[in-house]
């Protein structure tokens, strides 16, 4: 991941004096560094002390992503979704983004289908995961491993 | 002026489960990037996402800097009575948009 | 570094190969090269985000600007039908000005001559919206270029197309004719067909124009890229447009 990332500043380093020539502001990507640490920290901070079961949640996420600004994400949670049985909320997180969230679901029993779709962004090749917090306060997790390739031809950006 | 793209069915069944797509235009700076001064791009995103079904909030998302830009959101609702859905998002810098659609139930 | 090493090797590899172009029968829309979530992207408009565009288009399109306070549907009423296919033979030749104009630059020219209104600079979301909206007009049509007055502009266009330049010594025909389908760095290479422009592209996050692309491939080869709105860009917009004649229009296209 390291090398991967100086080879990106690098080339862009190289772009940037070609820009320099057209006075465009360059854009780098200079993330903080995340930790699967930070993951745990924020999972923590959903579950508290409770466990986390696997199972009942599917995370779709294509396992090698076209480009990493946008990957098409599918959390879904197998539940009848009656006013006794249903999923509170979807949380998903992630590895190695500067930030461990990625975003929080809120639903309800009248949402029919637990069944959540969005885009994301993965900074680097990574795990992403999901956690479900059901009407009984149990927690549900699954998590996906997504390969992400950075794009051959960057360009100045703004 | 951010246009919203909503899909949400005319008509529907009364019980049926039905999918609500929403597509917002924003550009989710996350605040991370940086110009070659150095200096940092401030974080511009949409943090709040809810939808409204004739008055009761039946879905709602936090969203950080990870989510993509011109955000797409997708979720159910059991179709139970005909009426109004009301979007709205929130975001840094006074972001705040609106958008409604319709439904019949029969 | 590593970059430029596989940009090395694929050279080797064109070298040896002739410089030739596509055959009508392998043509192939840079669609095809996408995953199956790609694709889902752009098929649906309730998800592609280029909609989002044309949807700003269309309110643009009945907006009154300009001394003249004139909307484009003034005299061009409902898009749907006046628009349809016109983004299809697209860059023009332009009797005034001796010489062909792309779509954004009709855009312009219409709005300084009829609605007395200045130029929108080239990739604001404005000429953006408006660039989108009318070219998915031309969704589905056949791409054709048969002017005559044309011909001598796509011939410098494909000059342009085949010269190498840059640090990296590449012409866009080493990778694009030659090499398509290769990988170069983990991404296909496609056959450089702008059937979809403007398009979403994921890299961006944004929508953008066929110029831009351009630009940003040649940045990539470490060549000084043409300004916007430059008669080169142009010309290479008519010779890619010229090679794809007959596929079809897929704006607002989505690419990785």
């Amino acid at each position: 991941m390291h090398h991967q990332d100086s080879t990106r500043r690098q080339f862009l380093g190289l772009a940037g004096g070609a820009a320099v020539l057209g006075a465009v502001p360059i854009v780098t990507l200079r993330p903080a560094e995340a930790t699967p640490a930070m993951l745990a920290t924020a999972i923590r901070n959903v579950v508290g002390e409770a466990e986390v079961r696997t199972g009942k949640v599917k995370l779709d996420v294509p396992p090698l992503v076209e480009n990493g600004n946008t990957v098409p994400l599918t959390v879904s949670v197998a539940s009848p979704m009656t006013s006794r049985d249903y999923v509170k909320s979807i949380h998903i997180f992630n590895e190695k983004n500067p930030q461990p969230n990625i975003g929080n679901f809120h639903l309800g029993p009248h949402a029919g289908r637990a069944q959540v779709s969005t885009r994301i962004r993965l900074a680097d090749s990574q795990k992403v995961v999901a956690i479900a917090r059901l009407s009984d306060d149990s927690f549900w997790s699954a998590s996906v491993d997504v390969v992400v390739t950075l794009a051959a031809c960057t360009e100045e950006v703004i | 002026m951010p246009s919203a793209l909503i899909n949400v069915p005319a008509k529907a069944r009364r019980g049926d489960i039905v999918e609500i797509k929403t597509l917002m235009s924003h550009i989710m700076e996350t605040g991370y990037r940086h110009l070659a001064s150095g200096e940092a791009v401030p974080r511009d995103i949409i943090t709040s996402f809810s939808c409204r079904y004739n008055d009761t909030e039946i879905f709602r998302a936090d969203l950080y800097p990870a989510i993509a830009a011109n955000p797409f959101i997708t979720f159910f609702t059991t179709a139970t009575e005909s009426g109004t859905f009301e979007f709205e998002w929130i975001g840094d810098n006074g972001f705040s948009e609106t958008a409604s659609a319709s439904i019949t139930v029969e | 570094m590593r970059l430029a090493w596989i940009i090395a090797f694929v050279l080797l590899v064109a070298a040896a190969a002739g410089a030739a172009e596509i055959s009508q029968t392998e043509r192939r829309s840079g669609y095809s090269f996408m995953g199956p979530d790609t694709k889902a992207m752009q098929d649906d408009d309730t998800a592609n985000p280029g909609m989002l565009w044309v949807l700003d288009g269309e309110k643009l399109w009945n907006r009154k600007v300009g001394t003249a306070d004139k909307a484009c549907a003034d005299c061009h009423s409902d898009a749907r039908a006046s628009m349809k296919g016109v983004a299809a033979h697209y860059p023009a030749f332009d009797k005034a000005l001796g010489r062909p104009v792309d779509l954004e630059q009709r855009i312009n020219l219409c709005r300084t001559n009829h609605q007395q209104a200045s130029p929108l600079p080239y990739e604001s979301r404005d000429l953006l919206a408006l660039t989108a909206f009318v070219a998915q007009q031309s969704r589905g049509a056949a791409i054709e270029n048969g002017d005559p007055q044309l011909d001598p502009f796509v011939a410098k266009g494909r000059e342009l197309f085949m010269q190498r330049q840059g640090q990296l010594n590449l012409g866009c025909t080493n990778c694009h004719d030659d090499n398509w389908d290769k990988r170069l760095a983990g991404s296909p290479i496609t056959q450089a067909h702008p059937t979809g422009y403007p398009l979403y592209r994921l890299e961006w996050q944004s929508l953008g124009s066929l110029q831009r692309r351009l630009r940003a491939c040649i940045t990539g080869i470490r060549a000084q890229a043409y300004d916007y709105g430059a008669p080169e860009l142009v010309e290479l917009e008519l010779y890619l447009m010229s090679r794809a004649r007959g596929m079809a229009m897929e704006t607002p296209a989505v690419r990785p």
